[in-house]
């Protein structure tokens, strides 16, 4: 509670904590929710996976990090024996959706925009920064959902949170479960090592060959792995970091767009399985590289143009 | 010996590779990289542990979920389906390109349709069949090919090159906290300004070729008999 009351605290970070409270109790429902569903084929090891993650998301700041470290390694093993599951799921039939939409009509789209409208006035005009803007959005989204009708209870919001989080399941995690493998990287001195063999391959100082190295290893590696998401924390803190950003040039420009040039390697390889093969399957086509082959086009224009607006405004 | 500390590095590699869990992959590629840079198991856990909390903020999906499902109970697929279905003389390549545009615009304010299998599917692949029909002609089936192929790259393309626009969203979150790690502090609306040009080019360039490349393919597959009806 003292940090709460602490006057030296700003208070976007407390509202951002009070978030992330929130995230955390969303996250337990859905833990708590499975356990005592019987149609649930794996009760035990979905409870235990949201409700460690609701844990360390809830209360992480207060919890001493060896303990974190361990919860997060409870919350894994569910995962990776695939024991987390989803029950029953209250799905919307058509026929719901479609009088709802006779109900409301275009207006839906007004609390479907609230979030992101949120999330730019909040991190344009406050310094409560933007993600507090974001879920200051859901909170308008629900209330506006709420007036529109009134079968948007409390209990529809949660329940159809735990369906959409079921649904994804721990997948949903790898983005942050990659930036604790790209913190172990930098401490154990992974992208010094890189930076050495790179180091060796392209002339230190020379800015502009750093974004070309940088950004087509970012494609190439992303096409390797199949996840940009991956790709970024080693290609930063092996290439980005030592030959690009050190010599001045602008984190954010380049930092971010070295993300999206991942993505160009996304829209060409089958390891990513989900957005080039997948759709193969669902719409019964019959190549199974025919999503890819519509991409290649695209992929190449994006990634020059990508590299020269770095070089030009770096 | 230093070369040792790359084999997390090929551990994830071998294992997407390998097409193993990706949770399992991660593990065992701290694990041994903790291992190997003499950090412990102590410094492992504390690693993993504080990096996780640092990074809480990924985790805004959670709340967002909230309210993505009942938007959907509540008609937003339908309403989407309906705005798109206002295109007026539609051809395959011109409904993909409205639905680029209209999947970008969204994908800017974190909102999805369902995907490929939700929207693409069901409302977007009627429609362009529908459009061909509605000239008299049945679709030739290397059409709906290229046409299924198409639709999906149009939705890859807008969801990842305008969801990068929506301030919170995952990757940024990402790049921020890794920049962060080399001593670099960026705000989120900067990562989200730097994407517009790039959002718009993606959009563009996408829309121009496929509504170019079905151009061609609705002369080539239907040109004769078109020109006949007229």
């Amino acid at each position: 509670m003292s940090f709460f009351t602490d006057p030296e605290v700003l208070l976007g970070t407390k509202l951002l904590e009070i978030v992330y409270i929130l995230i955390g109790l969303v996250s337990f429902n859905t833990g708590i929710k499975n356990a005592l569903d019987e149609k649930n084929p794996s009760r035990l090891g979905t409870a235990i996976f949201w409700c460690s993650l609701g844990i360390v998301l809830a209360f992480g700041r207060w919890i001493p990090p060896i303990i974190n470290g361990i919860l997060i390694i409870v919350m894994t093993i569910p995962a990776i024996l695939n024991k987390v599951k989803s029950g029953e799921q209250d799905e919307p039939t058509e026929k719901e959706m479609a009088q709802a939409y006779n109900e409301i009509g275009m207006k839906i789209f007004i609390p479907a925009l609230a979030m992101g409208v949120s999330a730019i006035i909040f991190a344009i005009f406050t310094d409560l920064g933007a993600l507090v803007g974001v879920s200051f959005g859901v909170l308008i989204a629900m209330v506006i959902l709420r007036i529109y009708s009134e079968r948007n209870s409390l209990k529809v919001f949660l329940d159809d949170s735990e369906r959409f989080l079921s649904l994804v399941g721990p997948l949903s995690m790898l983005p942050m479960l990659l930036a604790s493998l790209g913190a172990i990287f930098t401490e154990a001195g992974v992208g010094e090592v890189i930076a050495q063999i790179v180091g060796n391959i392209i002339p230190e100082g020379n800015v502009n060959i750093g974004i070309v190295v940088y950004a087509l290893g970012m494609m190439l590696f992303t096409m390797i792995m199949g996840n940009a998401f991956a790709a970024i924390t080693v290609m930063t803190v092996g290439i980005g970091g030592p030959f690009v950003l050190k010599y001045g040039a602008n984190p954010a420009l380049v930092g971010m767009l070295a993300l999206t040039c991942g993505y160009c390697g996304t829209l060409l390889t089958p390891m990513a399985a989900n957005f080039n093969i997948v759709p193969v399957a669902i719409l019964d086509m019959e190549d199974e590289m025919g999503v890819i082959k519509n991409q290649v086009i695209p992929s190449l224009f994006l990634i020059v143009f990508q590299i020269a607006y770095m070089i030009m405004f770096k | 010996m230093e070369w040792i500390k790359l084999i997390g590095v090929f551990i994830v590699i071998l294992g997407f590779a390998l097409k193993l869990d990706s949770i399992l992959i991660i593990l065992v590629a701290s694990i041994v990289t903790a291992l190997v840079g003499n950090m412990g198991i102590t410094g492992l856990l504390e690693t993993f542990g504080t990096s996780f909390v640092a990074n809480r903020s990924m985790a805004i999906f959670i709340l967002i979920m909230l309210v993505t499902g009942t938007l959907e109970r509540n008609g937003l697929r339908n309403a989407a389906s309906d705005l798109i279905s206002k295109v007026k003389g539609a051809s395959p390549g011109k409904i993909i390109g409205i639905y680029g545009i209209m999947r970008g615009i969204f994908a800017a304010f974190n909102v999805g349709f369902g995907g490929v299998a939700g929207f693409i599917r069901p409302i977007i692949l009627p429609m362009a069949i529908g459009a061909v029909e509605s000239k008299g002609e049945k679709i030739h089936e290397d059409h709906l090919e290229e046409i299924k192929g198409m639709a999906s790259g149009m939705e890859n393309v807008a969801w990842f090159f305008c969801q990068v626009l929506f301030i919170g969203g995952a990757g940024g979150l990402l790049v921020q906290s890794t920049l962060a790690s080399l001593g670099y502090n960026v705000e989120l609306i900067e990562l989200a300004k730097v994407e517009i040009p790039v959002s718009i080019f993606a959009l563009a360039v996408t829309i121009i070729y496929y509504y170019l490349k079905d151009k061609k393919l609705m002369k080539k597959y239907y040109g004769a008999s078109l020109r006949e009806g007229k």
